[in-house]
């Protein structure tokens, strides 16, 4: 008799950890958006892929067509070669471009494809040329100084009124933290 | 006099060491015995059930209890820091990983180490003080197959249950805080929680964890019991050898796992 109720709770305990493991296969997980079912490899060679990770997203006018199955690096070339496995249903033209974007400013990042006008499409195992390296943050930056840099250098060399007008103009649009920063490099 | 005492110390710590390795050893029998003998606790499923029903369902209260807080304070924790970085949507991400990961298996170990893992130390620890294990083995009915085992699998099925029972109602918890308490909207939690949680290398891995825990804590009580002197004193000290031992275990087993789990 008693049995019987141990029987009835033991079963709800086991019914209560196997909805709990759907609820996050289900809920919590991405079970059933990871499932991309048949997909064909393709790869791209970049010079930088910067923070990119195996199993980012690829997508295509924002929707993900596919995720990096790979990344190696190839010591021939000394490029990253990235494999993209992407859905059998989602053919690309030959003269696809490949793109590494970041989502948001601190997001992580992922592959972009804009399909070209080829009639062509992609196959298994084929190459995309048209790649475009990751921003790299810190490349940026100093691109951004050097050319403040010069920018200033110049300034200086032309009539006092002006670089007083673009002083002026720079005071109005508020502090400039990298003025600091380029001022000695003018002087 | 000095040097006579200063020898016992390093008696004493040869004595302990060896003492440890010669229970260690005495363990991985036990193990290994319990293994070979467990076809019984299969075949007769009613020893087990009953076992993980006073191992699993007992425990689901304290469980469900300390998982429901537990998912709560990561979110207020975790607001708090993340909305300094302007990624307030992301505590989704932090609660579920953090749970589905970590907390979840080795919160889960600890408090049944408490729970449970004691009470089959005092049990058997009593039954052999008690000679009933002695009267078993009277009786022609092996100790090891009709006590032992069916304990060892109830708690190896008990604890991914509620592990995984424990990283879901924490979700929950957190849920309640972050969407209706803070103002996060509820489409951004659940949507980058199941952007960056993944089946295998989260969900799998975090019961794979459970499911080492489960063996661990419970061999390590059913050991304590099995091996506790018959008193009254030699079982409450098992007792609390069992909390102890059980708890350094799954935090070094954790790191351990961890460590394979994730590649740097």
């Amino acid at each position: 008799m008693e049995r019987t109720t141990i029987d009835l709770w033991v079963g709800i305990f086991v019914a209560l950890g196997v909805a709990a493991l759907l609820g996050l296969a289900m809920k919590v997980g991405n079970l059933t958006t990871s499932n991309l079912g048949a997909t064909y490899t393709v790869t791209a060679n970049f010079e930088n892929i910067g923070g990119l990770k195996p199993r980012a997203p690829v997508k295509s006018a924002g929707v993900v067509v596919g995720r990096v199955s790979d990344i190696k690096f190839d010591p021939a070339t000394f490029e990253a070669v990235v494999s993209l496995s992407i859905d059998k249903r989602d053919a690309f033209p030959v003269d696809t471009f490949a793109n590494i974007y970041t989502a948001g400013l601190l997001g992580e990042q992922y592959i972009g494809l804009d399909a070209g006008g080829d009639e062509v499409k992609l196959k298994n195992g084929d190459r995309i040329t048209h790649t475009q390296d990751a921003i790299v943050l810190e490349k940026m930056i100093s691109q951004f100084l050097y050319s403040k840099a010069s920018e200033s250098k110049d300034d200086a060399s032309a009539t006092p009124t002006s670089s007083k007008s673009t002083k002026k103009a720079a005071d109005a649009l508020g502090a400039n933290p990298l003025d600091d920063l380029t001022k000695p490099a003018s002087q | 006099m000095i040097v006579r005492s200063r020898l016992r110390i390093f008696r004493t710590i040869g004595h302990r060491f060896t003492s440890r390795i010669w229970r260690l050893g005495a363990a991985t029998r036990l193990f290994w015995l319990t293994l070979i003998s467990s076809g019984e606790s299969f075949r007769r499923l009613h020893l087990t059930i009953r076992e993980v029903y006073f191992t699993g369902v007992m425990s689901l209260i304290i469980i469900v209890v300390s998982a429901f807080f537990v998912g709560m304070v990561l979110a207020l924790q975790g607001y708090n820091t993340l909305q300094r970085y302007g990624s307030a949507d992301a505590i989704g991400v932090l609660v579920a990983l953090a749970l589905v990961r970590e907390l979840g298996p080795v919160i889960t170990a600890l408090l049944f180490a408490g729970r449970a893992g004691t009470a089959i130390t005092a049990e058997i620890g009593l039954m052999k003080a008690t000679e009933q294990l002695s009267a078993m083995e009277m009786m022609a009915v092996s100790p090891i197959a009709r006590v032992i085992a069916p304990r060892f699998w109830a708690g190896v099925i008990a604890m991914p249950i509620l592990a995984t029972l424990f990283s879901m109602v924490g979700i929950l918890g957190g849920y309640l805080v972050a969407v209706p308490l803070i103002g996060v909207d509820s489409g951004a939690f659940w949507s980058q929680m199941q952007a960056n949680v993944d089946w295998r290398l989260d969900i799998v891995n975090g019961v794979i964890k459970s499911v080492v825990f489960g063996v661990a804590c419970t061999m390590i009580a059913l050991f304590e019991g099995y091996d506790a002197p018959p008193t009254a004193e030699g079982v409450s000290r098992a007792t609390t050898r069992t909390v102890v031992t059980s708890s350094l275990t799954v935090l070094i087993l954790d790191f351990v796992l961890t460590s394979f789990m994730i590649n740097v």
